[in-house]
């Protein structure tokens, strides 16, 4: 009887609670995003607390790969059951969505929080469309550092990072004297593709890299300029190991952490590889992002867009999630965990470790700023390029041939 | 509800002359509860074929849309390096996939069959790779494919310094690994489904053909896999689904590389209906992978109703 009697008790005390609870009515966000692994999950985190202490209740709806994540925001929007925001690239994953009239625009949080000023132009290009802002920009990725082992680099007699193309060839070969795989390279597509932005910006400079990638100039391609980028991204391929092809990106910066290997060519995520192994940026590995003190930095990066909603409280969420995402508060904590750097400059990144800090300072200015290829290409046209440069890599391919593949691919 | 009608007339034989207005009833109930399965058919199936067909027509990217392009989608797919090279692949794969599993299947099968000891453990485990699903396989095939962990290694440490095995990572050799790994999964299922074959012959055959004094070899070949005709057809129709659908194990094992060598029709239309957001070349590429299955899915189908319908007429 007692205990039937404390049942009832803590049942009653329950409801009162719930109905408590409902009273305040945290306004609910429902987000979508691909951050799973161990620090990107740490991440997110970040802005979850951050919109909870805001007055939120952040609805956690990881979805493992950037596709699946992205398919599944897309099926719900189509399906009527879409979420408060939902995770893609600063690219133009989400601009078919846009010309469809599917998402909210967050322009009164902006005006009110200046994104005009205090983003970098390359970033509005890609979230602000027809006046409009459509989505909440959270961090910066540069897709194409240069990484590299110091200790590697001492036992191979480099003493300081390549000033240019042909210095870095030297260093490979220092590095293949010295007996260690000189490039360490995932033979994955994506990641061949990486490399041959990371040598395009480089050695083709931003002019031609704008005229191929934003204007799409078969001509550009078909230049000479572009050949010797062809050609100059063809020969790191004599330094990479047998093993390459199909390899993990983490894999190869693995042997990197392991002494096998010197160089890898890798977005900022993979610090947080390093920093799993207890290796520290400046000390253990360091970082360029390319050669010599003006070379073009890309710039990619996440961004979280707000489906179309008429629930008053829904829209006040996204609101509230645009807003709290780009606070410098949520920023910092957010890109320390990441390995981004963050979106506004105006932040304190004194947390941050040394390739952040140089980014930062990069960032600052803006002529070294280059949009990484996904912002100016459709994702089927950026698909059918990292196709033409996969083959080029792996395959007896000539130049010419290749300059024909890539040009058809930019066509399509 | 099925027995009901039975139940009736034994029941009540009185009422026997009503017999054939039962059995319409009778028809009319098992049409009624084909109905969900029909109209699954039918809007799910047919249903989805119609629509990606109509889609296939337009030029969608990221949402259907309803701007028609005529076969502007089909032009651009076959001047498409990578979709010729994943029809090359599939053929070259599909044929040596089936080949042989077929005959690893029928020689395992056979083997079993000579009542060996502990065979139902030696069944299991020639079955069990097939419990396991393509991404598990493929993952393990890339791990002993790999020079520098798998077979290659391990013969360089025991001794063979010179030894050279290294195929998945060969522009040329890379489909015949997916031949490896994927046989090595599916010949279990192939031997199981023979092997029921086998048991199904009746003894006597083995009998008279032991009083005639043939060899055992020939009375398999010329008898006993004959008489299998059924069991290889429906094997090889399971085979041939397993080819068209070939992915997980793809993407599990060389990401369509090194390059795109690797690359199959199934990855070709995922990669451009999702990461590629092109619904319309997608489209257009399961239309052309559904009609090249119906060319040469209908003859079999239709050699095999003609055998059935003349084994029913003698």
């Amino acid at each position: 009887m007692n205990s039937i009697k404390k049942i009832v008790v803590s049942v009653v005390a329950a409801v009162a609670a719930i109905g408590a609870a409902h009273a305040d009515e945290p306004l609910k966000a429902n987000v979508i995003h691909w951050w799973t692994s161990g620090g990107e999950s740490a991440a997110i985190k970040q802005f979850a607390d951050a919109y909870d202490k805001a007055g939120g209740l952040w609805v956690d709806n990881a979805v493992a790969g950037g596709d699946q994540a992205r398919s599944t925001a897309i099926n719900r929007i189509l399906g009527g059951d879409p979420p408060t925001a939902a995770q893609f690239n600063t690219s133009k994953q989400f601009h078919d969505i846009i010309d469809q009239g599917l998402l909210n625009n967050v322009d009164q949080v902006a005006a009110k929080e200046n994104w005009d000023k205090i983003f970098p132009p390359s970033i509005i290009s890609s979230i602000k469309v027809n006046g409009h802002y459509y989505a909440a920009p959270v961090d910066i990725h540069m897709p194409a550092w240069f990484f590299y082992s110091k200790p590697v680099f001492l036992k191979a007699g480099i003493t300081k990072e390549p000033a240019n193309f042909n210095e870095f060839i030297g260093d490979l070969d220092k590095l293949k004297a010295a007996g260690v795989i000189p490039l360490a390279l995932g033979g994955q597509a994506w990641q061949e593709k990486i490399t041959f932005d990371a040598v395009f910006a480089d050695v083709g400079g931003p002019d031609l890299y704008l005229k191929v990638y934003r204007d799409r100039d078969v001509n550009a391609v078909n230049s000479d300029a572009f050949k010797k980028v062809l050609a100059s991204f063809k020969q790191l391929h004599a330094y990479v190991d047998p093993g390459s092809p199909g390899r993990n990106w983490n894999d190869a910066t693995a042997l990197m952490i392991s002494g096998k290997a010197g160089v890898q060519i890798m977005g900022d995520w993979a610090k947080g590889e390093f920093t799993a192994a207890n290796q520290t940026a400046g000390k253990d590995f360091g970082c360029f992002p390319g050669f010599g003190p003006h070379s073009p930095y890309l710039v990619a990066g996440d961004v979280f867009v707000f489906p179309k909603t008429d629930n008053a409280n829904a829209i006040k969420a996204q609101q509230l999630l645009a807003t709290v995402m780009t606070s410098p508060a949520a920023q910092v904590a957010f890109s320390a965990k990441k390995g981004s750097i963050p979106i506004r400059p105006d932040v304190d990144a004194s947390s941050l470790d040394i390739c952040a800090k140089e980014g930062i300072a990069i960032m600052k200015d803006t002529s070294r700023q280059l949009p990484n290829p996904e912002m100016l290409v459709p994702p089927d046209v950026n698909g059918a390029l990292t196709d033409a440069i996969t083959n080029f890599w792996n395959k007896n391919e000539s130049v010419e041939d290749a300059q024909k593949a890539f040009a058809s691919g930019l066509k399509s | 509800m099925a027995a009901t009608p039975a139940d009736n007339s034994l029941r009540k034989p009185a009422r026997r002359v009503k017999r054939k207005p039962l059995r319409k009833r009778f028809a009319l109930a098992a049409y009624v509860a084909m109905i969900p399965m029909a109209l699954t058919v039918v809007l799910a199936y047919l249903g989805t074929m119609l629509w990606t067909l109509r889609t296939s027509f337009t030029n969608s990217r990221t949402f259907p849309s309803t701007s028609f392009a005529g076969v502007s989608q089909y032009v651009r797919l076959f001047n498409n390096d990578r979709w010729m090279l994943s029809l090359q692949n599939i053929v070259i794969y599909g044929v040596l996939f089936i080949v042989a599993c077929l005959v690893i299947g029928l020689l395992l099968a056979i083997f079993i069959d000579q009542k060996v000891v502990a065979e139902g453990a030696l069944r299991t485990i020639f079955l069990y790779p097939y419990a396991m699903s393509f991404v598990a396989t493929g993952l393990a095939w890339q791990w002993i494919l790999n020079p520098e962990l798998g077979i290659q290694e391990v013969l360089h440490r025991i001794g063979f310094p010179n030894a050279h095995f290294d195929w998945i990572m060969d522009q040329d050799r890379v489909v015949y690994t997916l031949v490896i790994a994927t046989v090595w999964q599916a010949s279990g299922l192939v031997m199981a489904l023979l092997l029921a074959g086998l048991r199904g012959i009746d003894d006597e055959i083995w009998k008279a053909a032991r009083v005639d004094g043939i060899p055992r070899w020939r009375v398999y070949t010329n008898i006993v896999i004959p008489m299998l005709g059924a069991s290889l057809s429906t094997a090889f129709i399971l085979l041939f689904v397993m080819v068209v659908k070939l992915y997980d194990a793809v993407v599990a094992m060389t990401q369509g590389g090194p390059g795109t060598a690797s690359e199959v029709p199934a990855k070709f239309i995922m990669d451009y209906l999702f990461g590629r957001a092109n619904l319309g070349l997608a489209s257009a590429a399961s239309i052309v992978l559904l009609v090249t299955v119906l060319a040469i899915l209908a003859p079999v189908f239709y050699v095999r109703s003609r055998a059935l319908r003349l084994r029913g007429s003698r």
